[in-house]
C-alpha cells in the first residue's frame, strides 16, 4: 500500500467521521429553532436570522474536515509519496 | 480530477503571477461597478425603474438587518456590508456560468479570495471597535469550504451522470450561493456590532470613572 492510499483512505474517514458530529448538531439546532417559532412566531424574524449565523458555525467544524481531506488528497499524499520515493 | 486547491496561472504581470480566479474576479468586479454605474445614471425620485428598485430593496432589507442586530442607525455599516454582500453574492452566482465553461469555477471557491476578504472584515473591525484573528479565519475557511464543496460535488456528478441530474444541482448551488453571501454578511454585522457594544462599554466605563 503506498502513503498516496494511505491518504486517500485517511480522507474518507475524515470527511466521514467528522460529518456526523455537525450533522447532528445542525439538526437539533433547527428543530428547537422550528419549535420557538411555532411558539412565537412574533419572533421569527430574530429566530431565522441567529439559526443562520448558529448553522454557519456549526457546518464550520464539517468545512474543516473537508479541508483537511482536501489537503491529504492534493498536498499530503502526493507530498508523503515523493518523500517515500527519496527515502528509497 | 484537477486540484481543486490550487489554481492555475494564466500569465505573470511583472513578478507577479495572475491565475484564472483573478481574471474571474475582474470580470465579476465589472459587472458589479457597470450596473452600479447603470443604476446611478438612471437614479429617479417619482418613478424609479425595476433596477433602482431591486437595489433599493436590497439595501433597505441590509439597513433593517443592522438595525435589528447592532441596535443603532445602519449608515455607517452600510457601504462595508452592502458592497461585500454584492460582491459576493455575484461572485458565488458565476457557479451557474461556470459549470457550463469546463475549468472554470467561481472566485470564492478559492481560499485567496475568501482570505482577502476576511482580511477586510478583519480590518474593518478594529476601525468600528475590537478584533479578532480565529473568527477572520473561520469565515474565510467557512465561504471557501462551502463554494469548494459545491463545486467538487457539481464535477463529481456531471462525470457521473451528465444529462439532467446537474440542474437540480445547478439550483442548490444558486440557494447556496446566495445563503453564503447573507452568511458572510449577517457575520461581519455580528462582528461588528460586538465590537461596537464593546467600546461602547468602555467609553461608559471611562466616563463613569
Amino acid at each position: 500500500m503506498t502513503m498516496e492510499m494511505v491518504a486517500m483512505i485517511v480522507a474518507g474517514a475524515t470527511i466521514a467521521v467528522g460529518s456526523i458530529g455537525p450533522a447532528i448538531g445542525e439538526a437539533r439546532v433547527a428543530a428547537s429553532a422550528l419549535e420557538s417559532m411555532a411558539r412565537q412566531p412574533d419572533l421569527a424574524g430574530t429566530i431565522t436570522r441567529t439559526l443562520f449565523v448558529s448553522l454557519a458555525m456549526i457546518e464550520s467544524t464539517a468545512i474543516y474536515c473537508l479541508l483537511v481531506s482536501m489537503l491529504l488528497l492534493f498536498k499530503i499524499g502526493p507530498l508523503f509519496e515523493k518523500a517515500v520515493e527519496a527515502a528509497q | 480530477m484537477p486540484n481543486p486547491v490550487e489554481d492555475m496561472v494564466l500569465f505573470t504581470l511583472g513578478p507577479i503571477p495572475v491565475s484564472r480566479i483573478i481574471v474571474v474576479t475582474w470580470c465579476v468586479m465589472g459587472v458589479v461597478i457597470a450596473l452600479a454605474a447603470v443604476v446611478r445614471a438612471n437614479l429617479r425620485v417619482r418613478t424609479p425603474g425595476r433596477l433602482q428598485q431591486v437595489v433599493e430593496g436590497m439595501l433597505d432589507w441590509l439597513g433593517a438587518e443592522i438595525r435589528g442586530i447592532v441596535g443603532r442607525p445602519p449608515e455607517p455599516f452600510i457601504p462595508l456590508v452592502a458592497s461585500l454582500f454584492i460582491f459576493i453574492l455575484a461572485a458565488n452566482l458565476t457557479s451557474l456560468v461556470s459549470s457550463l465553461v469546463p475549468g472554470l469555477k467561481p472566485p470564492t471557491a478559492d481560499i485567496t479570495t475568501t482570505a482577502a476578504l476576511s482580511t477586510v472584515v478583519f480590518l474593518a473591525v478594529p476601525f468600528y471597535g475590537v478584533s479578532d484573528v480565529s473568527r477572520t479565519l473561520a469565515l474565510a475557511v467557512r465561504l471557501f469550504g462551502n463554494m469548494l464543496s459545491g463545486e467538487i460535488l457539481f464535477g463529481v456528478i456531471l462525470a457521473l451522470v451528465p444529462f439532467f441530474l446537474p440542474l437540480p444541482l445547478m439550483f442548490l448551488s444558486l440557494i447556496t450561493g446566495t445563503i453564503q453571501a447573507y452568511i458572510f454578511a449577517v457575520l461581519t454585522i455580528v462582528y461588528i456590532g460586538g465590537a461596537v457594544k464593546v467600546s461602547e462599554k468602555h467609553e461608559a466605563k471611562e466616563t463613569a470613572q
